[in-house]
Protein backbone atom coordinates (compact mmCIF):
# COMPACT_ATOMS: atom_id res chain seq x y z
CA UNK A 1 0.00 0.00 0.00
CA UNK A 2 1.59 3.37 -1.07
CA UNK A 3 1.77 5.78 1.51
CA UNK A 4 -0.99 7.82 2.96
CA UNK A 5 0.68 11.32 2.39
CA UNK A 6 1.57 12.95 -0.13
CA UNK A 7 3.75 16.20 -0.02
CA UNK A 8 5.23 18.52 -2.35
CA UNK A 9 7.59 20.98 -0.69
CA UNK A 10 9.13 23.57 -2.79
CA UNK A 11 11.58 26.63 -2.51
CA UNK A 12 12.24 30.12 -3.35
CA UNK A 13 15.01 30.46 -1.58
CA UNK A 14 13.31 32.68 1.19
CA UNK A 15 10.30 30.55 1.78
CA UNK A 16 9.67 27.20 1.16
CA UNK A 17 5.70 26.35 0.43
CA UNK A 18 4.51 23.01 1.66
CA UNK A 19 1.29 20.72 0.21
CA UNK A 20 -0.15 17.97 1.59
CA UNK A 21 -2.85 15.66 0.61
CA UNK A 22 -3.78 13.08 3.63
CA UNK A 23 -5.73 9.95 2.72
CA UNK A 24 -7.63 9.95 5.74
CA UNK A 25 -11.43 8.76 6.28
CA UNK A 26 -11.83 11.03 9.69
CA UNK A 27 -15.23 9.88 10.58
CA UNK A 28 -16.36 12.22 13.09
CA UNK A 29 -18.27 9.34 15.21
CA UNK A 30 -21.75 11.44 14.29
CA UNK A 31 -22.41 9.55 11.28
CA UNK A 32 -24.62 6.26 10.42
CA UNK A 33 -23.49 3.67 7.76
CA UNK A 34 -26.26 1.96 5.60
CA UNK A 35 -27.10 -0.45 8.64
CA UNK A 36 -27.99 2.66 10.14
CA UNK A 37 -25.06 1.67 13.00
CA UNK A 38 -23.00 4.89 13.96
CA UNK A 39 -19.58 4.62 12.51
CA UNK A 40 -17.04 5.13 15.56
CA UNK A 41 -14.76 8.30 15.56
CA UNK A 42 -12.18 7.86 13.44
CA UNK A 43 -9.60 11.18 13.02
CA UNK A 44 -6.00 11.98 13.04
CA UNK A 45 -5.53 13.50 15.77
CA UNK A 46 -2.06 15.43 15.37
CA UNK A 47 0.17 16.30 12.67
CA UNK A 48 3.80 17.26 12.45
CA UNK A 49 5.78 18.65 9.95
CA UNK A 50 9.35 18.20 10.86
CA UNK A 51 12.60 19.93 9.17
CA UNK A 52 16.05 19.04 10.10
CA UNK A 53 14.59 17.43 13.74
CA UNK A 54 12.60 20.27 14.15
CA UNK A 55 8.77 20.83 14.40
CA UNK A 56 8.11 23.84 12.18
CA UNK A 57 3.72 22.66 11.74
CA UNK A 58 2.02 20.70 14.45
CA UNK A 59 -1.52 20.23 14.56
CA UNK A 60 -3.72 18.99 16.68
CA UNK A 61 -6.87 17.99 15.07
CA UNK A 62 -10.40 16.48 16.12
CA UNK A 63 -13.46 15.57 14.17
CA UNK A 64 -14.08 18.86 12.79
CA UNK A 65 -11.46 18.63 9.85
CA UNK A 66 -12.97 16.93 6.71
CA UNK A 67 -11.73 13.65 5.14
CA UNK A 68 -8.83 13.57 3.25
CA UNK A 69 -7.45 16.67 4.38
CA UNK A 70 -5.57 18.71 2.36
CA UNK A 71 -2.81 21.56 4.13
CA UNK A 72 -0.75 24.24 3.09
CA UNK A 73 1.34 26.34 4.90
CA UNK A 74 4.82 28.15 4.39
CA UNK A 75 8.02 28.62 6.77
CA UNK A 76 11.27 30.21 6.20
CA UNK A 77 14.89 28.77 6.64
CA UNK A 78 15.14 26.00 4.67
CA UNK A 79 17.37 25.15 2.09
CA UNK A 80 16.56 23.04 -1.43
CA UNK A 81 17.37 19.98 -0.75
CA UNK A 82 16.81 19.89 2.85
CA UNK A 83 14.05 16.92 4.36
CA UNK A 84 11.35 17.46 5.91
CA UNK A 85 9.12 14.52 8.00
CA UNK A 86 5.56 14.58 7.83
CA UNK A 87 3.86 12.35 10.22
CA UNK A 88 0.30 11.73 11.63
CA UNK A 89 -1.49 9.94 14.42
CA UNK A 90 -5.18 9.19 14.67
CA UNK A 91 -7.43 8.48 17.50
CA UNK A 92 -7.07 4.83 16.92
CA UNK A 93 -3.17 4.53 17.59
CA UNK A 94 -2.67 4.40 13.68
CA UNK A 95 0.02 6.21 12.58
CA UNK A 96 2.13 7.09 9.10
CA UNK A 97 5.36 9.39 8.13
CA UNK A 98 6.86 9.81 5.12
CA UNK A 99 9.52 12.01 4.05
CA UNK A 100 10.03 14.84 1.55
CA UNK A 101 13.24 16.34 0.05
CA UNK A 102 12.59 20.13 -0.63
CA UNK A 103 12.52 21.20 -4.39
CA UNK B 1 -62.31 17.00 -60.97
CA UNK B 2 -60.30 19.53 -61.38
CA UNK B 3 -56.43 18.95 -62.06
CA UNK B 4 -55.16 20.22 -58.99
CA UNK B 5 -57.41 17.31 -56.66
CA UNK B 6 -55.95 14.65 -59.40
CA UNK B 7 -52.54 15.99 -58.34
CA UNK B 8 -53.41 15.65 -54.35
CA UNK B 9 -55.06 12.28 -54.83
CA UNK B 10 -51.60 11.87 -57.34
CA UNK B 11 -49.38 12.37 -54.37
CA UNK B 12 -51.39 10.94 -51.71
CA UNK B 13 -51.49 7.79 -53.13
CA UNK B 14 -47.22 7.94 -54.00
CA UNK B 15 -46.92 8.81 -50.28
CA UNK B 16 -49.08 5.44 -49.33
CA UNK B 17 -46.46 3.63 -51.64
CA UNK B 18 -43.67 5.18 -49.63
CA UNK B 19 -45.39 4.35 -46.25
CA UNK B 20 -46.31 0.73 -47.49
CA UNK B 21 -42.44 0.80 -48.78
CA UNK B 22 -41.18 1.80 -45.70
CA UNK B 23 -39.68 -0.56 -42.87
CA UNK B 24 -42.00 -0.33 -39.80
CA UNK B 25 -38.88 1.09 -37.96
CA UNK B 26 -38.29 4.47 -39.44
CA UNK B 27 -40.19 6.21 -41.87
CA UNK B 28 -37.84 7.91 -44.67
CA UNK B 29 -38.29 11.34 -42.97
CA UNK B 30 -36.89 10.74 -39.83
CA UNK B 31 -34.11 8.17 -39.92
CA UNK B 32 -31.35 8.10 -37.32
CA UNK B 33 -28.18 9.42 -38.67
CA UNK B 34 -26.22 9.63 -35.80
CA UNK B 35 -23.43 11.39 -37.74
CA UNK B 36 -25.17 14.25 -38.53
CA UNK B 37 -26.84 14.14 -34.85
CA UNK B 38 -22.99 14.58 -33.50
CA UNK B 39 -21.81 17.61 -35.89
CA UNK B 40 -25.29 19.19 -35.02
CA UNK B 41 -24.80 18.67 -31.25
CA UNK B 42 -21.30 19.89 -31.28
CA UNK B 43 -21.84 23.11 -33.75
CA UNK B 44 -24.33 24.08 -31.22
CA UNK B 45 -22.27 23.76 -28.13
CA UNK B 46 -19.17 25.72 -30.39
CA UNK B 47 -21.91 28.62 -31.25
CA UNK B 48 -23.07 28.87 -28.05
CA UNK B 49 -19.88 29.36 -26.22
CA UNK B 50 -17.50 30.96 -29.38
CA UNK B 51 -14.96 31.61 -26.70
CA UNK B 52 -14.43 28.47 -25.75
CA UNK B 53 -11.49 26.33 -27.16
CA UNK B 54 -13.48 22.74 -28.64
CA UNK B 55 -11.17 20.38 -26.00
CA UNK B 56 -11.87 22.83 -23.19
CA UNK B 57 -15.13 21.26 -23.33
CA UNK B 58 -14.25 18.15 -21.78
CA UNK B 59 -13.24 19.94 -18.41
CA UNK B 60 -17.26 20.45 -17.82
CA UNK B 61 -17.94 23.82 -15.62
CA UNK B 62 -14.43 24.79 -15.56
CA UNK B 63 -14.56 25.68 -19.43
CA UNK B 64 -17.23 27.86 -18.70
CA UNK B 65 -16.10 29.86 -15.22
CA UNK B 66 -12.47 31.62 -15.59
CA UNK B 67 -12.55 31.79 -11.68
CA UNK B 68 -13.62 28.24 -11.17
CA UNK B 69 -11.46 27.11 -13.87
CA UNK B 70 -8.02 28.69 -11.74
CA UNK B 71 -9.21 27.31 -8.64
CA UNK B 72 -8.99 23.85 -10.50
CA UNK B 73 -5.86 24.06 -11.97
CA UNK B 74 -4.40 24.93 -8.44
CA UNK B 75 -6.10 21.82 -7.01
CA UNK B 76 -4.93 20.13 -10.62
CA UNK B 77 -1.74 20.42 -8.41
CA UNK B 78 -2.32 18.17 -6.18
CA UNK B 79 -5.38 15.86 -7.87
CA UNK B 80 -8.06 14.66 -5.43
CA UNK B 81 -8.78 11.84 -7.38
CA UNK B 82 -4.96 10.34 -6.93
CA UNK B 83 -5.18 8.06 -4.20
CA UNK B 84 -7.83 6.67 -6.53
CA UNK B 85 -5.62 6.20 -9.28
CA UNK B 86 -3.04 4.23 -7.93
CA UNK B 87 -5.34 1.97 -6.20
CA UNK B 88 -6.50 1.55 -9.64
CA UNK B 89 -3.02 0.66 -11.01
CA UNK B 90 -2.53 -1.74 -8.46
CA UNK B 91 -5.72 -3.26 -8.45
CA UNK B 92 -5.70 -3.22 -12.36
CA UNK B 93 -1.98 -5.18 -11.77
CA UNK B 94 -3.25 -7.70 -9.37
CA UNK B 95 -3.71 -11.26 -10.90
CA UNK B 96 -7.20 -12.80 -10.26
CA UNK B 97 -7.15 -16.25 -7.69
CA UNK B 98 -7.29 -18.31 -10.80
CA UNK B 99 -3.74 -15.93 -12.24
CA UNK B 100 -5.25 -14.21 -14.93
CA UNK B 101 -5.70 -10.43 -15.19
CA UNK B 102 -7.86 -7.73 -16.70
CA UNK B 103 -5.37 -6.86 -18.94
CA UNK B 104 -6.33 -10.60 -20.87
CA UNK B 105 -9.69 -9.45 -20.94
CA UNK B 106 -9.21 -6.54 -23.40
CA UNK B 107 -7.73 -5.46 -26.47
CA UNK B 108 -4.08 -4.00 -25.87
CA UNK B 109 -4.12 -5.48 -22.29
CA UNK B 110 -6.18 -2.69 -21.22
CA UNK B 111 -3.82 0.12 -21.61
CA UNK B 112 -5.51 3.28 -23.33
CA UNK B 113 -8.56 2.00 -24.50
CA UNK B 114 -10.83 3.83 -22.52
CA UNK B 115 -11.87 6.24 -26.03
CA UNK B 116 -13.57 3.33 -27.69
CA UNK B 117 -16.02 2.58 -24.90
CA UNK B 118 -18.77 2.36 -24.82
CA UNK B 119 -18.97 0.16 -27.53
CA UNK B 120 -22.12 -2.08 -29.52
CA UNK B 121 -21.46 -5.50 -29.32
CA UNK B 122 -23.13 -7.29 -32.27
CA UNK B 123 -22.95 -10.36 -30.74
CA UNK B 124 -25.36 -9.28 -27.90
CA UNK B 125 -27.32 -6.64 -29.63
CA UNK B 126 -26.71 -4.28 -27.15
CA UNK B 127 -24.43 -2.03 -25.63
CA UNK B 128 -21.32 -3.03 -23.83
CA UNK B 129 -20.01 0.01 -21.18
CA UNK B 130 -16.19 0.00 -19.82
CA UNK B 131 -17.94 -0.76 -16.11
CA UNK B 132 -19.55 -3.52 -17.66
CA UNK B 133 -16.90 -5.24 -19.53
CA UNK B 134 -14.75 -5.30 -16.39
CA UNK B 135 -17.71 -6.75 -13.67
CA UNK B 136 -17.87 -9.31 -16.68
CA UNK B 137 -14.29 -9.61 -16.75
CA UNK B 138 -14.43 -10.28 -12.88
CA UNK B 139 -16.99 -12.97 -13.10
CA UNK B 140 -15.77 -15.02 -15.97
CA UNK B 141 -12.64 -15.05 -14.17
CA UNK B 142 -14.54 -16.52 -10.93
CA UNK B 143 -14.35 -13.19 -8.87
CA UNK B 144 -17.62 -11.33 -7.50
CA UNK B 145 -18.45 -8.35 -10.05
CA UNK B 146 -17.74 -5.02 -7.97
CA UNK B 147 -20.69 -2.23 -7.10
CA UNK B 148 -20.83 -0.15 -10.15
CA UNK B 149 -21.36 3.30 -8.10
CA UNK B 150 -18.27 2.57 -5.66
CA UNK B 151 -14.56 2.53 -4.75
CA UNK B 152 -13.27 -0.29 -6.70
CA UNK B 153 -15.38 0.36 -10.13
CA UNK B 154 -13.96 4.02 -10.06
CA UNK B 155 -10.15 3.17 -9.16
CA UNK B 156 -10.12 0.66 -11.94
CA UNK B 157 -12.07 3.10 -14.23
CA UNK B 158 -10.05 5.90 -13.27
CA UNK B 159 -7.16 3.92 -14.23
CA UNK B 160 -7.99 2.88 -17.56
CA UNK B 161 -8.99 6.71 -18.34
CA UNK B 162 -5.72 7.99 -17.01
CA UNK B 163 -3.89 5.83 -19.73
CA UNK B 164 -6.37 7.10 -22.31
CA UNK B 165 -5.98 10.77 -21.38
CA UNK B 166 -5.45 13.01 -24.32
CA UNK B 167 -6.60 10.09 -27.16
CA UNK B 168 -10.00 11.40 -28.47
CA UNK B 169 -13.08 9.47 -28.27
CA UNK B 170 -13.70 7.32 -31.04
CA UNK B 171 -16.99 5.66 -30.51
CA UNK B 172 -18.24 3.27 -33.66
CA UNK B 173 -21.88 2.81 -34.66
CA UNK B 174 -21.82 -0.59 -36.59
CA UNK B 175 -24.29 -0.96 -39.61
CA UNK B 176 -26.88 -2.32 -37.64
CA UNK B 177 -30.35 -1.30 -36.83
CA UNK B 178 -29.99 -2.53 -33.32
CA UNK B 179 -26.98 0.02 -32.66
CA UNK B 180 -29.02 2.73 -34.61
CA UNK B 181 -31.85 2.24 -32.31
CA UNK B 182 -29.80 2.06 -29.17
CA UNK B 183 -28.37 5.26 -30.06
CA UNK B 184 -31.83 6.64 -30.61
CA UNK B 185 -32.72 4.84 -27.35
CA UNK B 186 -30.11 7.13 -25.74
CA UNK B 187 -30.81 10.25 -27.59
CA UNK B 188 -34.72 9.43 -26.53
CA UNK B 189 -33.81 9.05 -23.12
CA UNK B 190 -31.62 12.50 -22.89
CA UNK B 191 -34.25 14.49 -24.26
CA UNK B 192 -37.27 12.92 -22.04
CA UNK B 193 -38.53 15.37 -19.54
CA UNK B 194 -39.30 12.73 -16.13
CA UNK B 195 -39.78 13.14 -12.84
CA UNK B 196 -41.44 15.79 -10.02
CA UNK B 197 -39.18 18.60 -11.49
CA UNK B 198 -39.87 17.78 -15.40
CA UNK B 199 -36.43 17.74 -16.00
CA UNK B 200 -34.81 16.49 -18.53
CA UNK B 201 -30.86 15.67 -18.80
CA UNK B 202 -30.95 18.64 -21.92
CA UNK B 203 -32.76 20.92 -19.86
CA UNK B 204 -29.54 21.32 -17.33
CA UNK B 205 -26.92 20.39 -20.03
CA UNK B 206 -27.80 21.94 -23.08
CA UNK B 207 -29.76 24.56 -21.77
CA UNK B 208 -28.04 25.82 -19.07
CA UNK B 209 -24.63 25.06 -19.21
CA UNK B 210 -22.37 27.81 -17.54
CA UNK B 211 -25.64 28.77 -15.51
CA UNK B 212 -25.75 28.36 -12.05
CA UNK B 213 -27.47 25.63 -9.99
CA UNK B 214 -27.52 27.04 -6.28
CA UNK B 215 -23.67 27.54 -5.71
CA UNK B 216 -22.68 24.82 -8.89
CA UNK B 217 -21.69 25.70 -12.39
CA UNK B 218 -23.62 23.45 -15.16
CA UNK B 219 -21.48 21.43 -17.30
CA UNK B 220 -22.26 20.90 -21.23
CA UNK B 221 -23.35 18.20 -21.96
CA UNK B 222 -20.53 17.89 -24.95
CA UNK B 223 -17.81 16.29 -23.39
CA UNK B 224 -19.29 15.78 -20.48
CA UNK B 225 -18.06 11.87 -20.14
CA UNK B 226 -14.46 12.66 -21.33
CA UNK B 227 -13.56 13.11 -17.28
CA UNK B 228 -15.38 10.11 -16.13
CA UNK B 229 -14.77 9.09 -13.53
CA UNK B 230 -14.66 11.60 -11.36
CA UNK B 231 -14.05 12.78 -7.64
CA UNK B 232 -16.78 15.30 -6.25
CA UNK B 233 -16.46 17.04 -3.75
CA UNK B 234 -19.86 16.85 -3.00
CA UNK B 235 -19.48 13.01 -2.32
CA UNK B 236 -15.74 13.56 -1.00
CA UNK B 237 -15.02 10.77 -3.26
CA UNK B 238 -15.37 9.14 -7.05
CA UNK B 239 -18.12 8.55 -8.51
CA UNK B 240 -18.16 6.08 -12.01
CA UNK B 241 -20.60 7.41 -14.82
CA UNK B 242 -23.48 5.14 -13.27
CA UNK B 243 -23.33 7.01 -9.98
CA UNK B 244 -23.36 10.14 -12.46
CA UNK B 245 -26.75 9.07 -13.95
CA UNK B 246 -28.26 8.17 -10.99
CA UNK B 247 -27.37 10.88 -8.99
CA UNK B 248 -28.63 13.14 -11.85
CA UNK B 249 -32.13 11.14 -12.22
CA UNK B 250 -32.59 11.44 -8.42
CA UNK B 251 -31.71 15.40 -8.22
CA UNK B 252 -34.69 16.26 -10.52
CA UNK B 253 -36.73 13.94 -8.52
CA UNK B 254 -37.11 11.37 -11.14
CA UNK B 255 -36.64 7.29 -10.08
CA UNK B 256 -33.19 6.51 -11.33
CA UNK B 257 -32.90 3.34 -12.68
CA UNK B 258 -30.32 0.17 -11.79
CA UNK B 259 -26.61 0.85 -12.68
CA UNK B 260 -25.99 -0.10 -16.15
CA UNK B 261 -29.85 -0.73 -17.26
CA UNK B 262 -30.15 -0.46 -20.94
CA UNK B 263 -31.81 3.13 -21.37
CA UNK B 264 -28.32 4.11 -19.22
CA UNK B 265 -26.17 1.97 -21.32
CA UNK B 266 -27.76 3.66 -24.67
CA UNK B 267 -27.99 7.27 -23.15
CA UNK B 268 -23.70 6.29 -22.23
CA UNK B 269 -23.59 5.63 -25.87
CA UNK B 270 -25.52 8.45 -27.60
CA UNK B 271 -23.60 11.05 -25.03
CA UNK B 272 -19.86 9.78 -25.72
CA UNK B 273 -20.68 9.41 -30.04
CA UNK B 274 -21.48 12.72 -30.14
CA UNK B 275 -18.11 14.10 -28.30
CA UNK B 276 -16.43 11.88 -30.53
CA UNK B 277 -13.05 14.07 -31.40
CA UNK B 278 -12.82 15.40 -27.99
CA UNK B 279 -10.29 14.01 -25.74
CA UNK B 280 -10.43 11.67 -22.98
CA UNK B 281 -9.70 13.75 -19.78
CA UNK B 282 -10.28 11.43 -16.80
CA UNK B 283 -10.31 10.72 -14.14
CA UNK B 284 -11.39 14.53 -13.32
CA UNK B 285 -12.83 16.52 -10.10
CA UNK B 286 -16.03 18.33 -9.95
CA UNK B 287 -16.96 20.53 -6.90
Amino acid sequence: MASSIRVRATSNGDLTEVQTLIQHPMDTGLVKDAKGELIPAHYIQELRFAWNGKDVFVANWGTAVSKDPYVKFSFKGAQKGDELKISWTDNKGASDETTAKIA
Amino acid sequence: MTARTYLLLGSLSAALVALALASPRVSAADKTDPAADAKAFQNFFFQKFPNVKHDDFVNGPYSMNEDMKRQWQEKEEFPPYEFALDAGKEMFATPFRNGKTYADCFPNGGIGIRQNYPYFDTKEGKVVTLELALNRCREANGEAPYSYVKDEMASLTAYMAFTSRGKPFDIRIPDDPRALEAFENGKRYFYTRRGQMNFSCASCHVQSPGERIRAEILAPALGILNAMPIYRSEWSGMGTISRRFITCNSQTRAVPLEPQADEYRDVEYFLSYVANGLPISGPGARP
